[in-house]
């Protein structure tokens, strides 16, 4: 019988590309023994304070929706949470909304600022989702290539030379995902300079700040100006290891958060309202647990660099995040044929830098939330696959 | 091997960690979590050179910052094993001049007591034994403890089961939940 569902799908989403994770994903789970530096989520289980918080919540009866634009209190948090720590003031009444995960965040920001055709700026080495969102959006993603010998930081000219009548916005994520490259202050003011000459608009995924590990983190919409032309995107899956809660946030101009806002209360009522306890009392009581997460992660990515370049794959120290981007190039495979091999050899999972666009191959992105044992296998693992390379 | 390259990575590297003090408390901090890590690993983890690694856990040992390695065992999964820990609540009067300092010595000469502890509180001293059978503890405790000069009273609590000791879980599942591939 032939199936017609198929005719019912929409250009949209027919002519949106499949995930590369995608079949790393099937290939890694059909096997057994496989030790992951593919997982972009934290392996610490969510501090148990918040999980408490999250019950208690329950027992008491909060299971009904919240404010559209999420818990007041949760609200005044996150705005107390970004004036101490980024400098940002953002008023809870009408600059923050609280939604699934920084991924609901960016979808509502780009539907919210894309008219048809309106191009958006993507640079990669990206995190897999913008490309697709903004298409969805309607807009048309503009790639632009960080270049390794800059450690992957965007140069402002190179923004200038992506630029069209048509550009509207650009993403901009720092600390990254997948290079863990950071952009200082300097670099994030050369960047501001062209966003105002060409009246852009900023979407700032900032969603790893508190993870930087050599210099404090600065926030984009901090730099002079760019308060009324970013929409910061943030949450709690990262810092705080709570991926599954599916909480997140956007913070910007009210006209922006306003529409945001639009969207959402008929797309999706309101975030879910036990996450929303949660990360009530991570943002109160949870400093803690980051910072202990945090040392652990910068231990470990000490070890996994200093590991990788002893067996010989160059890369730069990435300040934040929890990925290391080494080169694979001297093997001689392409970031695919590099990490298939690696899987079916020695059971380790990376994840292939071409799915992170074009500029991405070449590289590997190996994830370091894995506990030290882990990483310690799994780099003698790589050390062996590397030796037999030869 | 680019050698240039891992130069200058590591020059990088060492530049981040701050001063010596730091260093020294991630150091006991890791080994107090696994005293099994590997030099080489810790020296990865911190930045230093294996031999200075080496050289600071020499010192740290030298200065009694380090007492010692031990390993947490879940005594519970060796069928064969027999044993009883009770924790025992000592009330004693102090003696002039020796304050508890001395009785508390005498206890924690015996090596049937892992721990003693002095506290606030209803009661005087925190004493942690361990013996065989429940038996043998309450031979020691009547025969040992409680015939010390000064001891007032002793109360005896056995152990039934152990959770968590000193900040291990026991039967913690420590699976891996997450998905082996994601963004
Ligand atoms: C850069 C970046 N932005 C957003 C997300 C999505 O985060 P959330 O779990 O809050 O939707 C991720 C997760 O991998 C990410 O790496």
């Amino acid at each position: 019988m032939i199936d017609q569902s198929t005719s019912f799908l929409s250009d949209n989403v027919v002519n949106l590309k499949p995930s590369g994770i995608r079949r790393f994903f099937d290939l890694a789970s059909a096997m057994d023994n496989v030790i992951s530096l593919g997982v972009g989520e934290p392996d610490f289980v969510t501090p148990w304070n918040v999980i408490e918080a999250s019950f208690h919540s329950l027992e008491q009866g909060y299971t009904a929706y919240t404010a559209n634009a999420g818990l007041y209190e949760l609200r005044q948090k996150i705005h107390e949470y970004l004036k101490t720590n980024f400098t940002l003031d953002y008023q809870p009444e009408d600059q923050i909304l609280v939604t699934v995960g920084a991924s609901q965040a960016i979808d509502l920001a780009l539907r919210s600022v894309v008219n048809p055709g309106d191009e958006v700026i993507v640079v990669e080495p990206s995190f897999v989702a913008y490309a697709p969102i903004v298409s969805l959006a309607g807009g048309v993603p503009v790639t632009i290539d960080t270049n390794p010998d800059d450690e992957f930081k965007l140069q402002p000219q190179q923004i200038e030379a992506a630029i069209t009548p048509k550009t509207k916005a650009i993403i901009l994520c720092s600390p990254n995902n997948p290079t863990g490259t950071v952009l200082n202050k300097q670099e994030l003011a050369e960047i501001a300079t062209v966003i105002e000459k060409y009246n852009l608009l900023a979407i700032s995924d900032e969603i790893y700040a508190e993870l930087t590990y050599d210099e404090p983190f600065t926030s984009f919409a901090s730099m002079e100006g760019m308060k009324e032309r970013t929409i910061l995107i943030s949450g709690f899956s990262k810092a705080f290891a709570m991926t599954g809660w599916r909480l997140g946030y956007a913070a910007g101009p009210s006209s922006i958060i306003s529409a945001m806002t639009k969207i959402h209360q008929y797309a999706m009522m309101s975030a879910p309202t036990m996450a929303q306890h949660g990360a009530l009392e991570a943002l109160t009581n949870g400093q803690k647990s980051v910072e202990k997460m945090k040392t652990s992660y910068r231990q470990r990515r000490n070890f996994v660099v200093h590991a990788l370049t002893e067996m010989g794959l160059d890369c730069h120290l990435p300040g934040g995040a929890f990925y290391v981007f080494p080169s694979i190039k001297k093997t001689g495979l392409t970031s695919e044929e590099f990490a298939e091999q690696l899987l079916k050899k020695q059971h380790v999972a990376v994840v292939p830098g071409n799915v992170f666009g074009e500029s991405g191959e070449g590289y590997i992105r190996c994830s370091y939330a894995s506990s030290l044992k882990q990483l310690d296998e799994a780099m003698k693992r790589m050390k062996r696959f590397i030796a037999d390379l030869d | 091997m680019n050698l240039n390259n891992e130069v200058i990575l590591n020059a990088k590297l060492y530049k981040v960690g701050g001063e010596m003090d730091q260093k020294e408390i991630e150091v006991l901090q890791l080994l107090e979590n696994n005293g099994r890590l590997e030099t080489d690993a810790i020296a990865k983890m911190i930045n230093l050179s294996v031999e200075e690694t080496e050289k600071l856990i020499y010192k740290l040992e030298e200065e009694g910052a380090i007492l010692g390695y031990s390993t947490v065992i879940n005594w519970s999964k060796v069928l064969e094993y027999e044993g009883v820990t009770a924790m025992i609540d000592v009330k004693v009067t102090p003696v002039r001049g020796l304050g508890f300092d001395k009785l508390a010595e005498r206890m924690y000469r015996f090596p049937e007591v892992k721990a003693v502890y002095l506290m606030s509180g209803a009661y005087d001293l925190s004493v942690s034994v361990e013996g065989k059978t429940m038996m043998e503890i309450s031979r020691f405790v009547s025969e040992k403890l409680s015939t010390l000069d000064n001891v007032l009273s002793t109360t005896t609590h056995f152990v039934l089961k152990k959770y968590k000791h000193d900040g291990v879980i026991f039967d913690d599942d420590d699976d891996d939940k997450r998905i082996v591939v994601s963004p």
